[in-house]
């Protein structure tokens, strides 16, 4: 009976929304490259599954969410769901019959998105093809996978509203923010998350740790962030996952392949311009380099020049394109580890893109070098060339690799 | 995908008895004798490598074409036994046990003098002492080159330990960046020879 | 029973340079393209990483990368008097397996062959008499110029990104190059690699004995460079771990490093490994293919339907495949009648080494085409009047490495065994390094490939027999080759050297190259030659060997692969801008 209801109601409703815009092409190709700026595809289209039907299953620090089928397909998809149903679900966190998302999906970002963009990303979402595909979303352990508890937490942590533009800075600028602030939802990887995972709005995007990888500091901060980056660097980077210090991989390869990589021009230059003016986070003082006598500095070194020098050479500058600089890089000397831990552990493999094909990987190492010796080797690398950073220890080392062994 | 190298671990024979093992390990010894300038083979683990390597794919003779029938040819056609190195090794070792303790009044061939083990080496190796249905000339070739593939392999083989015959000769094992050394021409390199599995000063010295 | 899978545009066989070559271009042209490829997926950082990949044991002496013969072998014998015998373990060849093929363990020597060589037989009649070419040597003039292939060469070797000099840029002498080359339309993509002390000396005595030295053409890459498909190759190190190892830098140009990456960005290019092609499947008019079957590791058997076909297997296995498909008319060596099999040649090699006083070499600095060649006795670049032969080699100081295993010379008359053997070795290694001829394989009737009567492979087929043996006018190309090459050697005033020259018989035990040719040659006339110009079978116009080294009439003094590389583009682009256009013969 409700089922029906809803249905009527669709159908009049989305009759009446959609007579003039569903069959605009321009409104669905913009819902279309919304898509891609907020990055559906990245948790709604499974690897090898059909597109936007659902399951895959993320692993929060809270447990296992799956997300769910958002194809137009009426009995396991999206395609029963209003327009106000859709926006609630974007701006507000509620899903399908009110029921309460997980921040997994990122509604505290999305809820900056205008009622047009959303609206438009809906009209997309009737084109894609209907796929039947029921997907049990809610994977978490109890008490957490009780979707009313969202309300105390959404109290706490969640503030909804529209983006509101700045109007002392440029359109390009506001345009840059709308995007980082809203569909892109940069925030939800690389802000610090407090204990319940909120983000910690004060140190909005000096880095935060998820699924064993850090997502580094995007602020403005010479040493930690990407001061040292220009603009330039900063739209390569987005646009072919490559620039002169790095190559993206891990999550950030799967958030180039899929979005910024196909972001217009136009829009990476506005991200760049928004993210280069953002202030500087908590950079803290500069510790003082470890000395290169110190033993593990020393272990380190041998280490370097036997495993790590043939592709990042000896100077640590590495080669543009396919070796990471080391040298003077912000990523190297994060006050968090774990990607450089992870990488030379399991190794890594770049980003593929039009821009940038190659997808060199740097291999695994952990047959080859111990604890210790990991522990060493990073030191060097944090404490070379000008680094400073804190030194790496052997039991942050082992807990890593214990991590990564129970969840590769 | 190809796995990494799984280093030899010390530890009981995993292929020879222990009457075959005091064999191989005395005549490692003479076919690289230990003097002043290192080790010989038995200190440098050829006996531990040629172990090892019998009792794996090696030794099973994994991969090669193994169909029958089985016919002599000329030299250029190559080897034509139907046994792979571990049967080979097994037949040679108990054949040349045989002829040691009927040629030597009961002993074994770690109980003769070197210069008389040298001597039983060289007849193999030119084939003057004839085994019981082993070729003796072809068995003593194959029993110097694991030795000598033993002797300079990477270490994580179980032999060339610490190093040694990469020390001999002046070769820095697994490297792999020379860019800085083409142009120094007549200049020694100066880096301590590496394992795969590393050397000693990659241990943080507390 | 085979499972009928859905039709494509292109099924190619085997996934090595020629393959992927192919595979993109064709694949860019809107093709609906699947390789398949009998052996395993491979990619640097988890097959040959730096971390492990310098492991002479692993690869250089129990060729962890290379075809295993209990998957495919050959047998051999050295003349149809004797009973061909299997090859149950290689050791004079070895053929490659894998995506990526002998592209990933190569040394990267690339050279193209001269101008006169693509000519041979008209050119060596003309010069020198008919009837002064042995009565049954079979070269012939390749159907295509050098001319004509000169942007095919420059093509390859931008892909590749080749270290080099130019000796000859259109027409005009360029110092520091082969003065002997072909003319080139442009430079190397990048610069000559460096050179260590025993090349350098050898130049200095080349020169010195009125030679012109230049350094080899390397596709180890002297500096990182990025291909005109968009992918990044790295600087080669001088690890001196090159031939039969990958490379873990991203810096020996492979199908990994070259062609992958951009290749597997087409939606419509598939590739299925651990596949193996046992048959081109023909209509009943046996003269179209109507694609291949293939069977997998569990022994499942899949047709694979589709309107183009590519042999883009290692070279003799292109021959077997044709024979056990039964297309075109196999050779016999009796009758002489037949094209399929026939013209197997091979290389001639030879070494002088050489003990020098008092110097430090560092030997186990180098790359696998590194080094200072002289191409002065090439080809026909020197004059063979009253010599006995015809043909010819580079020659030079291109040591590959010093891996201890396989390379520690000793003195003259040293025990293989020992106190002296180890002092000897101990004292040698740093002094000593050894230099080598490249001569050429010219074709004789009495060499040649076909079914073997008696052996089988795992998949119970025929396996391909080899009958091939050195002819008096390659040995004798050899000794002269090899007393040149003794004359600079002496030159560098070693402490002691020894030349050897080739000998027969052919040892199929005694590694001597992987350069084999021949046995679907391309030629003008269908009756000595399996496939036309453009790489097309004269009998079904749908297959195509596209470059494989099956197609050489005969070897030249030089390494295949630039040649090989050059014909798949020619090949490529005859398919997609004549064939696709109007598909049938195009000769």
């Amino acid at each position: 009976m409700r089922r029906s209801l809803a249905t009527v109601l669709f159908v009049s409703l989305t009759g009446a929304a959609f007579a003039q815009d569903t069959q605009s092409f321009d409104r669905i190709e913009r819902g279309r490259y919304l898509a891609v700026l907020s990055d559906c595809a990245a948790c709604h289209t499974a690897p090898g599954g059909a597109p936007f039907a659902g399951g895959l299953a993320l692993r929060t620090p809270f447990g296992k969410l799956v997300a769910p089928n958002i194809t137009p397909d009426p009995d396991t998809g999206i395609g029963n769901m209003t327009n106000d149903e859709f926006l609630a679900a974007l701006h507000e966190g509620r899903g399908h019959n009110g029921k309460r998302l997980y921040p997994a999906m990122p509604y505290p970002a999305y809820t900056r998105m205008t009622d047009d963009d959303v609206l438009a990303m809906r009209a997309y979402f009737a084109t894609v093809a209907p796929v039947s595909n029921r997907v049990i979303s809610n994977q978490l352990p109890f008490p957490l996978n009780i979707r009313l508890a969202m309300v105390f937490w959404n109290g706490l942590n969640f503030t909804p509203g529209r983006h509101q533009p700045n109007p002392q800075k440029s359109a390009q600028w506001n345009r840059g923010a709308y995007i980082v602030e809203g569909a892109a939802h940069c925030g939800t990887c690389h802000t610090p998350k407090t204990f319940l995972g909120g983000d910690k709005n004060n140190d909005a995007l000096t880095g935060a740790t998820l699924q064993g990888w850090f997502a580094p500091d995007i602020t403005n901060d010479p040493r930690k962030g990407i001061g040292g980056w220009s603009k330039e660097d900063l739209v390569q980077y987005l646009k072919t996952g490559t620039n002169r210090w790095t190559l993206a991989s891990g999550p950030m390869a799967e958030a180039v392949s899929h979005s910024t990589s196909r972001m217009a021009d136009d829009d990476i230059l506005a991200i760049a311009t928004y993210l280069k003016d953002s202030g500087e986070g908590g950079a803290g003082v500069r510790p003082e380099p470890v000395a290169a006598s110190n033993d593990a500095m020393r272990a380190g070194a041998a280490i370097y020049k036997d495993s790590c020098a043939a592709c990042h050479r000896d100077s640590g500058e590495g080669e543009i394109h396919l070796f990471p600089r080391l040298a003077g890089s912000a990523l190297v000397q994060s006050d968090d580890p774990t990607t450089l831990a992870r990488v030379v552990l399991q190794g890594t493999r770049a980003v593929s893109t039009p821009g940038a094909p190659t997808a060199p990987a740097m291999p695994a190492f952990d047959w080859r070098l111990g604890d210790a010796q990991v522990a060493a080797v990073l030191t060097y690398v944090r404490n070379s060339w000008g680094n400073a950073a804190m030194p790496v220890s052997a039991g942050a080392v082992a807990s890593q690799r214990e991590s990564l062994r129970r969840s590769p | 995908m190809a796995t990494p190298p799984a280093a030899v671990r010390p530890g009981p024979w995993m292929f020879f008895t222990a009457d075959e093992a005091a064999l191989i390990e005395a005549a490692v010894d003479r076919l690289i004798p230990p003097d002043h300038r290192g080790p010989g083979g038995k200190d440098a683990g050829c006996a531990v490598f040629i172990d090892r390597q019998l009792a794996g794919p090696y030794g099973r003779a994994e991969g090669l074409y193994t169909r029958p029938p089985f016919m002599p040819g000329a030299a250029t056609q190559g080897d034509q036994l139907p046994d792979a190195p571990a049967a080979r090794y097994r037949t040679g070792l108990k054949a040349l046990a045989d002829y040691i303790k009927s040629t030597f009044a009961g002993k074994s061939f770690r109980d003769l003098a070197p210069g008389e083990q040298d001597k039983v080496l060289k007849g193999l190796e030119s084939g003057s002492i004839v085994l019981k249905d082993v070729k003796s000339a072809a068995f003593f070739a194959l029993l110097l080159q694991n030795t000598q593939e033993g002797f300079f392999a990477d270490p994580i083989y179980g032999g060339n330990r610490e190093m040694a015959g990469w020390k001999l000769v002046g070769f820095p094992g697994a490297r792999y960046d020379y860019r800085d050394w083409v142009d120094r021409h007549n200049e020694p390199y100066p880096f301590p020879p590496v394992s795969i599995m590393g050397r000693s000063d990659w241990t943080v010295r507390e | 029973m085979a499972r009928k899978l859905p039709a494509k545009d292109v099924v190619i066989i085997g996934l090595g340079w020629t393959g992927s070559i192919l595979g993109y271009e064709l694949a860019k042209a809107g093709l609906d393209v699947v390789a398949i490829e009998r052996g395993p997926w491979r990619d640097t950082a988890t097959d040959f990483p730096p971390a492990y990949a310098q492991d002479e044991l692993r690869y250089a002496v129990r060729l962890d990368l290379f075809l295993r013969p209990g998957q495919e072998t050959l047998t051999f014998r050295n003349n149809g008097s004797q009973t061909a015998l299997p090859i149950r373990s290689f050791s004079g060849f070895l053929p490659g397996n894998g995506v990526g093929g002998a592209g990933i363990h190569w040394n990267g020597q690339t050279w193209r062959f001269l101008p006169t060589d693509f000519q041979l037989r008209s050119h060596l009649e003309q010069r020198y008499g008919k009837e002064n070419l042995p009565a049954d040597m079979t070269i012939q003039d390749w159907p295509v110029s050098y001319d004509e292939l000169e942007p095919y060469y420059d093509r390859f070797e931008k892909l590749c990104g080749t270290s080099g000099k130019a000796g000859n840029l259109g027409g005009q002498r360029q110092p520091g190059g082969n003065p002997f080359e072909g003319w080139r339309s442009s430079e190397y993509p990048t610069p000559p690699l460096k050179q260590g002390l025993g090349a350098t000396l050898f130049a200095e005595a080349a020169r010195k004995t009125g030679h012109s030295p230049f350094p080899q053409p390397a596709s180890n890459l002297s500096e990182a460079y990025v291909n005109p498909l968009g992918v990044k190759l790295g600087q080669c190190t001088y690890c001196g771990f090159c031939e039969r190892f990958g490379c873990g830098n991203y810096a020996k140009s492979s199908p990994q490093t070259c062609v992958l990456p951009a290749l597997l960005r087409f939606p419509n290019f598939s590739a299925r490994t651990e596949s193996e092609v046992v048959k081109i499947n023909l209509d009943s008019t046996g003269k179209r293919a109507t694609g291949v079957t293939y069977v997998d590791t569990s022994g499942e058997e899949w047709e694979q339907p589709a309107d183009i076909v590519l042999m883009c297997a290692f070279s003799f296995f292109n021959v077997h495949l044709m024979l056990l498909s039964g297309i075109g008319k196999p050779y016999d060596a009796q009758s002489g009648q037949g094209v399929v099999g026939r013209n197997y040649a091979y290389q001639t090699t030879s070494g002088v080494s050489l003990i020098l006083k008092d110097k430090i070499l560092n030997p186990f600095i180098a790359t696998g085409a590194h080094g200072m060649i002289i191409d002065d006795y090439n080809g026909d670049n020197f004059d063979h009047t009253g010599l006995g032969f015809f043909g010819g080699g580079y020659m030079g100081a291109g040591q590959t490495g010093a891996r201890p295993i396989q390379t520690r010379p000793v003195p003259k008359g040293t025990p293989k065994w020992g106190a002296e053997w180890k002092q000897a070795t101990a004292e040698t290694f740093q002094r000593a390094f050894s230099l080598a001829t490249h001569g050429s394989s010219y074709s004789y009737k009495d060499c040649y490939l076909d079914l073997d009567p008696t052996y089988k492979d795992r998949l119970g087929r025929p396996l391909l027999r080899m009958t091939f043996d050195f002819h008096d006018n390659e040995l004798k190309m050899s000794a002269f080759l090899t007393d040149r090459l003794a004359e600079i050697a002496k030159a560098m005033d070693p402490a002691e050297m020894t030349a050897s020259p080739r000998k027969g018989p052919y040892d199929s035990t005694i590694y001597q190259t992987t350069h084999n040719t021949g046995g679907t040659v391309m030629g003008a006339d269908p009756a000595t030659s399996v496939v036309n110009r453009y790489c097309q079978s004269w009998d079904v116009h749908n297959v195509f060997v596209p470059g494989g080294a099956s197609v050489f009439p005969q070897n030249h003094g030089y390494n295949p692969t630039d040649t090989v590389g050059a014909l798949a583009y020619w090949t490529a682009d005859a398919i997609r801008d004549r064939y696709l256009r109007n598909p049938g013969p195009l000769v």
